[in-house]
């Protein structure tokens, strides 16, 4: 710091007269993202506390909007139902795809053929915009000429077919399992670079004291990547608690079948834009009370994740 | 450390059955857009039995495919060269400078981190509507660049720290002002950190569909991924064309991974675990 600011002093007096000049440095990106992060999240906030009729706004409403929420059918309803998804989402997403992920990552740790070519297989459904995923997965879970089906069929399993997204006693774990399929590369990647950055020799004093894998596993290799199981979870926690797109695109705003798919994101879109007959019209009142919920949800935990980085950043 | 064979077998089994599960809906849906419906609906696992590329011409006199195409060209590469120079320039400004503020613009950027910016969708769309930006693409460039700056900021800070002050000390010498210090000293040190935004920023302005789910109403300007939705919605039944849609929307970036897969799968994970 000392040396910059001597480097910047005299620079100063070199040029005095251009000096403020440097204060333009940081004005685009501050407008930019004042303009339409900032400001927009802060207005939620205020139409909150709003009466809304359509999209024009009526009177100060204090906290009548998130008593509403929480006390009125069927917002009350869709609401604790929507969460119980959310919550169901992250937990599922945990436990198999951060589980897989978490094996892939260990295998590929401890060298395996090919493992450029699984890495990038892994990582390649990533890619694709999430839109393309869904409807991709909708063909292929189609009940009459889908490819699952007929896999299914073909070997010999044709009492497992169903109709993966229509019967609403699957049609969630259905649709956070292509989540995970999804995700899957990303999370290896993470593991795997977690995994990458215990020190070699710890491992091996460890291996030269006799201990068995399974021992290395859990009292070395555990503890040493727990940063980066913290930086899974705190992501999926945020994925599950966001998910919005992968539902929209094969169930719809409605969360069918028989919001069986709803989450608070898929509820919140159809509080806002009013998809159709569901609650009937907008409520930009009581989507942006929502809105508000989400938000401390979802901001609480992901600063957390900000508060490991900074502090890893001072580490360095 | 010995593993027994048999462990080890079960090691690469697991390793390839998942990569192979990673793949083969790709696989079957480049497949499949080269067979016919009849094909597809009677064998669905099948290879097609002559490669035909009718799904492609009607899926190009069904949609402006090309318009769509050209869309997302221009929506993302706008918006990261956008990002690029906004979030270079604040950069540069946080870490190279220490005026008193400049922790708590620092700080004001990080909160970006923490904000699902789809949750201001509402006055977003109000504010676009007023700008009279509604159906154009300037409103998915605008909202990509902002929702981009908190990352890029973060990440090209970290790395300007690193440079050493001399070669800045040096340069002022000669006689550079604070803009030729940035854009010919210190700039061209940081490009793998620039590469690493441009991925992240690339690969979330190319696959959104949220914001013109939300911002874009005309066909002819939609990006690929919304352009999807009016397909899917219009031509159910047709599914031939419905997979030869879906593989032109992922094929080009499915080219570029195969082309940069290294720089994609570290650029990607850098935000995260930088």
């Amino acid at each position: 710091m000392n040396h910059m600011q001597k480097a910047t002093e005299r620079a100063g007096r070199s040029k005095p007269r251009r000096r403020w000049l440097i204060h333009l440095f940081p004005l685009p990106a501050l407008l930019v993202y004042a303009a339409f992060v900032i400001y927009p999240i802060f207005s939620a906030f205020t139409y909150s506390l709003y009466d809304w009729e359509g999209i024009s706004r009526k009177g100060f409403a204090g906290f009548q909007n998130f008593v509403t929420l929480f006390t009125v059918e069927p917002f009350n309803e869709m609401f604790w139902n929507a969460i119980k998804h959310n919550l169901v989402y992250f937990i599922v997403e945990m436990v198999v795809q951060n589980g897989i992920a978490f094996g892939l990552a260990y295998v590929i740790y401890r060298k395996i053929r090919g493992s450029g070519v699984l890495k990038a297989a892994y990582f390649l459904p990533r890619l694709l915009s999430v839109i393309i995923v869904g409807f991709l997965w909708k063909l292929i879970l189609n009940p009459n000429f889908g490819a699952l089906n007929a896999l299914l069929t073909h070997l010999g399993l044709e009492a497992w077919a169903r109709p993966w997204l229509g019967d609403p006693n699957t049609a969630l774990m259905t649709i956070i399992l292509i989540n995970c399929w999804f995700g899957i590369g990303f999370a290896v990647l993470i593991f795997l670079a977690g995994l990458q950055s215990i020190p070699e020799e710890l491992v091996e004093a460890a291996r030269l004291d006799g201990a068995s894998g399974l021992t290395l596993l859990r009292k070395i290799i555990l503890p040493l990547v727990m940063p980066s199981v913290t930086i899974m979870t705190i992501l999926t926690f945020i994925q599950a608690f966001e998910a919005f797109e992968l539902i929209y695109a094969m169930e719809g705003s409605q969360g069918e079948p028989f919001r069986s798919t709803d989450t608070l994101a898929v509820y919140f879109y159809r509080l806002a834009f009013g998809g159709p007959s569901g609650t009937g019209s907008v409520a930009i009142g009581l989507g942006s009370a929502l809105s508000v919920i989400l938000f401390f949800i979802v901001a609480s935990v992901s600063a957390i994740s900000v508060f490991l980085l900074r502090k890893k950043e001072i580490q360095h | 450390m010995k593993t027994s064979v048999g462990a080890r077998s079960l090691q690469y089994l697991f390793a390839y059955l998942f990569g192979l599960i990673a793949i083969y809906p790709i696989f079957l849906m480049i497949v499949s857009s080269f067979k016919t419906n009849a094909e597809i609906l009677a064998a669905p696992l099948s290879l097609p039995a002559s490669f035909g590329f009718e799904s492609y011409v009607s899926l190009w006199e069904s949609v402006p495919f090309a318009d769509f195409f050209w869309n997302s060209v221009f929506v993302s590469v706008v918006s990261v060269l956008l990002i690029l120079l906004f979030s270079a320039l604040a950069a540069f400004y946080l870490a190279r400078y220490s005026f008193k503020w400049n922790g708590l613009l620092y700080f004001f950027f990080l909160i970006g981190l923490m904000i699902p910016i789809k949750l201001g969708i509402v006055p977003l769309f109000l504010l676009m509507k007023q700008l009279g930006l509604l159906n154009s693409l300037w409103s998915l460039i605008l909202i990509n660049t902002a929702g981009g700056i908190p990352i890029s900021v973060f990440i090209l800070t970290g790395f300007f720290r690193t440079l050493p002050v001399q070669l800045e000390e040096a340069a002022r010498i000669d006689g550079c002002n604070d803009f030729q210090v940035f854009w010919r000293v210190l700039l061209p040190l940081i490009r793998p950190a620039l590469g690493t935004v441009m991925i992240i920023n690339f690969i979330q302005a190319w696959n959104d569909f949220f914001f013109p789910l939300i911002f874009i109403q005309e066909d002819v300007k939609k990006t690929i991924p919304a352009g999807m939705l009016s397909l899917f919605g219009e031509y159910e039944t047709d599914w031939s064309m419905l997979f030869a849609g879906l593989t032109l929307s992922a094929l080009p970036m499915i080219i570029v991974f195969l082309l940069a897969s290294k720089q994609f799968m570290e650029g990607l994970t850098a935000g995260a675990v930088k």
